[in-house]
């Protein structure tokens, strides 16, 4: 058996499916942290799988910038019909609205940032305790890191340097009142095994990450989509071209690939020649080369 | 057909920035062609910045700010790669003496464990600690690279020295003759990380790459009695599953068949296995580490917590432990913490501090009446509730735990049972 053959580790999903349920019993009121993107259609398969033939006990919760592709937004509500899920939506406009969080301006204008503000907002809203995430340990030097059970405090807060030590497969989830934790179940995966884990199981994943025909434009070297939320510049000129994404983010915030791939096996020989990694593809890690580890301090995943 | 767990090679790194260990796993990236261009970019400006005349793969792995500033690495690092053979995933930890909580931590859960030493230094105080802490661990195979071969002029003679000067320490009773693999490299240069070289050619071994793709772990969970703690007990109470009543869990140690006599413990009540399911799909056997589901034949009263066994296990109630302190509060004798093993919960009263092991000399220190932050040593406890576990020795899954605060919540160390 060869990894590069497209196998799956399935040691890797044990281990996840044994988080999953930690989190049922250990906490009251546990959501998983929905975005649409490949990562967290992942958890909601090893939250079915790990519950089965039960339903699965948590809701999604979607904190919507606005600025999703209605690709996403299509296939988020496509999927909780087939599956019975319970759907929480919070939108970053009502926070900007209620004056606490601010646009930001220029031309690298995005509310990936401000989603930090909804989301802890949202959390404090609805009681919950845990919040599953699909960030991974490979994405980024800060999250290599992170805890698989991570305790924030009531600003959300990440201190690198108070985390809990996590010893054998035993998970701490034990909090005070105010607290409360962020669990990541696929820490150990690798974007590699995601794209081999949802080929195996047949999952369906928003159609932007194949290729498709899409007006962009060009800057610093990457294509961008155009949108309406976008501040583009007079001389950036908007052309049609076949791209594919690489990851489900924000339109402001995340670059496409030009690509011819339109299926789950030519997605994953193009994955196994790239030469830029994930987020590399991501403008908003780009900012600094402490990017990351600023943002996670201040609440976000 | 599914990789086998052996698939997934878990590695425990430690050592100093003096060692080289982060350049030596820069190394290991690079050569395995597993850093992407932009990665690569990065680092190469990062070292110009710094006034390098050479890109530096440690950057690669030092992560957080606070650790860029001092140029040493802080805390546990998950770093992964693949080979067409492998899947690794390599725990990173500093070396010094205040990260031996971090060493213990990354230890847990290796299959592997790497000690660096420098050719021209020989043994540290480090190497003392990392081999006392990869055999209080059991890390099942323990690889000594032997660095900077390149500034000893590549000496065989310097490699034989050092490779006996370590039969000599591993002689002695606190590490009863744990084996070794010895293999010089010079990470700088990538001689024998993953291809062999020409300045090493007296050296007829493999390359650190090839061992760590080859090595055979020898599971000694699978041999262990057979554990399952329950986790979660499945109810839909849909119309279709009306009466089912699955008992969820991960196979901690030995395996479990469909028909298998099993008891329930700490009740003792009997049953069989009817079924093992996983999702869908019913299986005939379940083996360890894998995430299941098992039906019993009759109608016990099964919570989580409890766990199915087809050997009995020796509820524990009074335990001598070995532990490693991991807070600043120190453990004290008569304090009460909450004990967690596996997902088991107990409250536990220290009884006493039998003695501190000095890991830097490995001496046993029989006066001490507390351990505090990054000490190990051995204690005894007195439990609330009888703990289903075993040594640690004998099952490596089922005879370690934690304990935690009862404030903070924190926690606070780890315990190997004896």
């Amino acid at each position: 058996m060869r990894i590069f053959d497209g196998q799956f580790p399935r040691e890797l999903e044990d281990e996840s499916i044994y988080i999953m349920r930690e989190v049922a019993a250990q906490f009251e009121r546990p959501a998983i942290l929905f975005s649409g993107g490949k990562d967290s259609i992942t958890l909601v398969r090893l939250a079915q799988k790990a519950f089965y033939p039960g339903k699965i006990p948590f809701p999604l919760l979607h904190v919507d910038t606005g600025h999703n592709f209605p690709e996403t937004i299509q296939f988020r509500d496509a999927l909780v019909a087939e599956l019975g899920l319970e759907l929480h939506v919070r939108y970053v406009q009502d926070s900007i609205d209620q004056k606490k969080a601010v646009e930001e301006t220029g031309k690298y204008a995005s509310r990936n940032a401000l989603q930090t503000v909804t989301l802890l907002d949202a959390i404090e809203e609805l009681r919950f305790d845990a919040c599953l995430g699909g960030a991974r340990r490979d994405e980024e030097k800060a999250r290599a890191k992170e805890r698989i059970f991570s305790v924030r405090d009531d600003f959300g807060q990440w201190d690198s340097k108070k985390q809990r030590p996590e010893l054998f497969d035993m998970l701490n989830g034990r909090i005070q009142m105010g607290e409360n934790v962020r669990v990541f179940p696929i820490s150990n995966w690798t974007e590699i095994d995601v794209w081999n884990y949802i080929r195996e199981e047949k999952l369906q994943i928003p159609s932007i990450y194949y290729a498709h025909e899409r007006e962009i434009f060009e800057r610093d070297g990457m294509i961008w989509p155009n949108s309406p939320y976008i501040n583009r510049e007079d001389h950036e000129e908007v052309k049609k071209q076949i791209v594919r994404f690489r990851t489900v983010g924000d339109m402001t915030c995340t670059a496409a690939v030009a690509s011819e791939a339109n299926h789950i096996d030519t997605v994953i020989d193009e994955i196994l020649s790239a030469t830029i990694s994930e987020r590399g593809a991501r403008i908003d890690d780009k900012r600094s080369e402490a990017a990351m580890e600023k943002r996670k301090q201040h609440g976000y995943f | 057909m599914a990789i086998s767990n052996k698939e997934v090679l878990r590695i425990a790194t430690a050592g100093s920035v003096d060692d080289g260990k982060s350049t030596l796993i820069g190394r290991l990236l690079y050569d395995t062609n597993s850093i992407t261009a932009d990665r690569l970019y990065a680092i190469e400006e990062s070292s110009k910045r710094k006034g390098l005349d050479y890109t530096d793969l440690s950057l690669l792995t030092d992560g957080l700010v606070a650790e860029r500033e001092q140029g040493i690495t802080i805390d546990v690092a998950h770093i992964y790669f693949s080979t067409p053979n492998r899947k690794f995933i390599i725990a990173d930890t500093p070396g010094h003496i205040e990260y031996t909580r971090n060493m213990v931590t990354g230890a847990s859960n290796a299959d592997v464990s790497i000690v660096l030493v420098d050719a021209r230094n020989g043994l540290s105080e480090q190497t003392h600690r990392h081999l006392y802490i990869s055999h209080l661990l059991r890390v099942p195979k323990v690889i000594v690279c032997i660095n900077k071969m390149d500034l000893v002029d590549y000496s065989q003679e310097r490699f034989d020295e050092i490779v006996n000067d370590f039969k000599a320490l591993v002689a002695m009773d606190e590490l009863s003759s744990m084996e070794l693999e010895f293999i010089p490299v010079s990470s700088l240069y990538g001689e024998n990380i993953v291809s062999r070289t020409e300045g090493l050619s007296w050296y007829k071994g493999y390359s650190l790459l090839e061992v760590l793709e080859t090595v055979e772990v020898r599971s000694q969970d699978a041999e262990a009695a057979a554990r399952f703690p329950v986790q979660y007990v499945i109810r839909p109470k849909s119309e279709e599953f009306h009466d089912y009543r699955g008992y969820a869990g991960k196979v901690a140690s030995g395996s479990f068949k469909v028909g298998d006599e099993v008891a329930v413990l700490p009740s003792g009540q009997t049953s069989k296995i009817k079924s093992i399911d996983r999702f869908e799909e019913a299986l005939d056997e379940a083996l360890p580490k894998q995430s299941v589901t098992l039906i019993l034949e009759n109608d016990i009263d099964v919570s989580r917590g409890d766990m199915i066994v087809k050997t009995p296990a020796t509820p524990l109630k009074a335990l001598t432990s070995d532990i490693c302190w991991m807070d600043r509060t120190p453990l004290v004798n008569g304090k009460t913490y909450k004990l967690q093993h596996g997902i088991n919960e107990s409250r536990v009263k220290v009884t006493g501090v039998n003695y501190r092991v000095d890991t830097s000399r490995l001496l046993k220190e029989e006066t001490v009446s507390e351990l505090g932050l990054n000490d190990i040593g051995e204690v005894t406890l007195r439990s609330a509730k009888p703990l289903l576990a075993d040594t640690y020795e004998a099952n490596r899954s089922n005879g370690s735990f934690i304990l935690i605060d009862e404030f903070t919540n924190n926690t606070v160390g780890v315990g190997f049972v004896k």
